[in-house]
């Protein structure tokens, strides 16, 4: 009886203990989020006055122009960009992940995968690990982004990857990633990062008379690059804010079931404790009976 | 006229202005109040802000970039800048 009495006791401690983990685990990711999203919301400016000066540029250009990004070839060669987590513990995010991006391959690039013209980019250790681990044709060159995240870096990734389009090394090249909802829910997507979708001539724009320097053509030409790196970037943040979103809640369901676990654990700790005083007592009481008897 | 300069890490500058300077991809240029509409590709450079018609400026080191006037309000989007 005692020997189940301390067994139960030290369970108790060492949920209380994991429980203690959690929680903490719960308000680093708290706080980390309030920046990644901070960060996105930065960054929403930049990128819509960019998207609205293509669209400016567009509606006062006429003719198609001819830019090298926005080629559609026959697409023998993919590049996947996936990007998860350089850390565990956040429930099925990462998984998530990279089971997206497998059936992306099944589906829509089998043939080319059969062909070994499948390569992934992992931006994030996890990834990384899994998807080498099952025999996919991975490049570790940008697996560590998150170790220091800003523009810059991430600006490096995008451009590695128009070189590589325009080398024509790579036919179309998508993003695999997380889309930020809120703390709960994320939305994993596969974007198409190259070749750029042609853009719309949304004639409604009011024209007005721009100075353009250099010449519209050239002008869309220098801006393609800049809307990419920033599509990338915000892939990234997205990322980054998913990844603490989960962990967050993953930490707080965690906590949630240390607290259920730590109630029946004292209840049978309870009831053991009374057994075994109550048989104690029993000895004691008939003990005391048979001396009289 | 109002300068905004947007980098895609923040915001870095919001405010009425007397007149900015930017490195445009085929040279150097400024803009004054009531500019006509312009859309310009810049290099990586100077921008000198000028804060007043005195000698007031400001200067940020930018890299490559886009400019856009329209209504008399500056839009100045860039990769990165620091304040020099």
């Amino acid at each position: 009886m005692a020997g189940q009495l301390k067994e139960v006791r030290n369970r108790i401690k060492s949920v209380q203990s994991t429980q203690q983990i959690t929680k903490a685990m719960k308000m680093i990711s708290a706080a980390k989020l309030r920046k990644a999203q901070d960060a996105i919301i930065q960054m929403r400016p930049y990128a819509k006055k960019l998207q609205e000066m293509l669209s400016n540029i567009v509606s006062n250009a006429e003719g198609g122009s001819n830019i090298k990004l926005a080629e559609e070839r026959n697409v023998e060669k993919v590049l996947l960009i996936v990007i998860t987590s350089d850390r565990g513990l956040c429930g099925g995010y990462n998984s998530n992940i990279v089971k997206l991006a497998k059936s992306t391959i099944a589906e829509k690039y089998e043939a080319q995968f059969k062909k070994g013209n499948v390569t992934i980019w992992n931006i994030g250790k996890k990834g990384w690990e899994s998807m080498t681990r099952n025999g996919f044709k991975t490049d570790a060159a940008f697996k560590d982004i998150f170790l220091q995240l800003n523009f810059e870096n991430v600006q490096t990734a995008a451009q590695a990857a128009m070189k590589a389009f325009e080398n024509k090394e790579f036919d179309a090249v998508e993003i695999v990633y997380s889309e930020f909802r809120n703390a709960a829910t994320q939305r994993f997507v596969s974007e198409k990062f190259l070749p750029i979708p042609k853009v719309e001539n949304k004639s409604n724009n009011k024209k007005s008379d721009f100075i353009f320097e250099p010449e519209k053509d050239a002008l869309i030409a220098e801006l393609m690059p800049k809307i990419l790196n920033t599509q990338l970037y915000k892939a990234v943040l997205d990322a980054n804010a998913s990844e603490h979103g989960a962990r967050m809640t993953a930490m707080d369901k965690a906590s949630d079931n240390a607290n259920e676990l730590l109630k029946s654990l004292k209840i049978s700790y309870n009831r053991a404790r009374q057994a075994a005083i109550t048989t104690e007592l029993t000895e004691i009481v008939s003990g005391a009976a048979a001396l009289q008897g | 006229m109002t300068l905004e300069i947007l980098t895609p890490e923040k915001k870095l500058y919001s405010g009425e202005v007397y007149g900015v300077q930017l490195p445009g991809i085929s040279g150097l240029f400024e803009v004054l109040n009531q500019h006509a509409p312009l859309v310009s590709a810049l290099k990586k450079g100077n921008l000198k802000i000028l804060k007043d018609n005195k000698n007031n400026f400001q200067n940020y080191s930018i890299q490559s970039g886009f400019v856009e006037v329209l209504n008399n309000k500056v839009t100045v989007l860039v990769e990165g800048a620091i304040e020099a």
